[in-house]
């Protein structure tokens, strides 16, 4: 493939020498495989070191307590973060000080059966909205630009729904908060916040962290 | 001896146009690619469904490592420079010419403050050393006091306002492994009333979403 053609004129009878012609001709080939070779490395590394990352809204922490929404006892559900990646779940509006919380679930991250399927379970109704909008995405009916704000509506409107309240103990890692925001995404639940643990559940995620 | 000897056409082609081609998209993506600039601490990044990018400029990053190390860096070089002469403004350490320029190479550091005019006379090679950079400190003695963290979030919010006349995006970048109390504090942090930033970036690995 690579070769340069110099057609060696050897063997001629009657010796006239003539000076060989060499062919000014350079074959690119391989250049080129070099060339076309950078270039992939110069397009995957640009398009990779640019980060993912995950946008996160706190809710602000000085606004009168008046003004923030109120929460059904129904709606709320509290998802506690403990050490080696448990989790502890009721439902209920937390309690005040001194009491305990009702019922009190363990659970894990398992995509099976963890908090997924308990919380898929509890937003049947938004993720069932939801779901002729993704067929019509991937029939390329709608765009992705059109999906997202069909969603975003759909949760906005959902005001009977569950609410999520996320508290992480102190013996939990910061990886199972990324993980439990993740949760968050993958189940479409519309309201969610990360908030401190009241002092009871404290003391009994403490107790927890001891067995 | 009639044997009629059909042409054969060379299969050699003339490569001089793809090799241009070649190296005109070569040197393309070689000026506009920006290399990822060296960190003094590694960081493994949990992974995420977030599929958003952060945005190209105007971002601090406060990166965590495994041991809870809180490092600074702000990504516009001017910016650097700006910060470095405010902290030095206010808290009264000089700073040469000479230092200012190294600091401005510097992508993120990790050194409390009175320790800072110590660590630019220092080489780079030296700033890999974990005694050298301890991280930057977030606890206050009481409460009137701005933590360090505090002091450089808010020097850099005035720099990039005098810089791009507009304001920088927060990302934070913790390992994966960190204990949550460390986030929580930069969290509480950015909230406080000082700062005020409710709305920040956290720096994941792409993870496939799963189909449910």
């Amino acid at each position: 493939m690579g070769e340069i053609d110099t057609s060696s004129s050897g063997g001629k009878k009657d010796g006239k020498v003539r000076s060989k012609k060499m062919s000014t001709r350079v074959d690119f080939t391989p250049m080129v495989d070099l060339a076309f070779l950078l270039i992939t490395f110069f397009m995957l590394t640009t398009t990779l070191s640019k980060p993912q990352s995950m946008e996160l809204n706190m809710p602000e922490k000085d606004v009168d307590k008046e003004d923030r929404q109120k929460i059904n006892d129904e709606q709320a559900v509290t998802i506690m973060l403990a050490k080696d990646d448990k989790i502890y779940y009721y439902e209920g509006m937390p309690p005040k000080d001194g009491e305990a919380p009702p019922n009190i679930t363990e659970t894990s991250f398992d995509p099976n059966k963890g908090i997924r399927k308990y919380l898929l379970q509890r937003n049947a109704k938004v993720l069932n909205e939801i779901k002729p909008l993704r067929a019509k995405l991937q029939s390329g009916q709608i765009n992705e630009e059109q999906y997202r704000k069909s969603v975003a509506e759909i949760k906005k409107n959902d005001t009977k729904g569950i609410i999520v309240l996320i508290k992480p103990h102190k013996l939990s890692k910061y990886k199972n908060m990324v993980d439990i925001l993740d949760e968050m995404a993958i189940c479409d639940v519309p309201r969610y916040a990360i908030v401190d643990l009241a002092p009871a559940e404290q003391l009994i995620l403490d107790e927890y962290a001891k067995r | 001896m009639g044997k009629v000897k059909v042409p054969r056409k060379s299969t050699n082609i003339d490569m001089t146009a793809m090799c241009d081609v070649a190296f005109l998209l070569l040197t393309f993506f070689i000026l506009t690619a920006k290399f990822k600039p060296n960190e003094p601490i590694v960081v493994d990044t949990p992974s995420s469904v977030a599929d958003k990018k952060l945005p190209e400029d105007k971002v601090i990053t406060i990166s965590v490592d495994k041991k809870g190390r809180i490092f600074f860096g702000v990504d516009n070089i001017q910016v650097r420079g700006k910060i470095l002469d405010r902290a030095a403004a206010e808290k009264k350490f000089s700073v040469t010419a000479e230092q200012r320029k190294k600091f401005q190479n510097i992508a993120s550091f990790g050194v409390p403050m009175n320790e800072l005019p110590k660590f630019l006379n220092m080489d780079f090679s030296q700033h890999s050393d974990p005694n050298v950079q301890k991280g930057i400190p977030i606890d206050t003695t009481n409460k009137y006091q701005r933590s360090e963290l505090t002091e450089w979030i808010q020097y850099s919010r005035l720099a990039y306002k005098e810089v791009t006349n507009s304001a920088p995006f927060v990302a934070i970048k913790a390992d994966y492994d960190v204990n949550y109390p460390v986030v929580q504090d930069i969290i509480n942090t950015l909230q406080s009333p000082r700062v005020k930033i409710n709305k920040f970036n956290l720096i994941t690995n792409l993870e496939k979403k799963p189909q449910n």
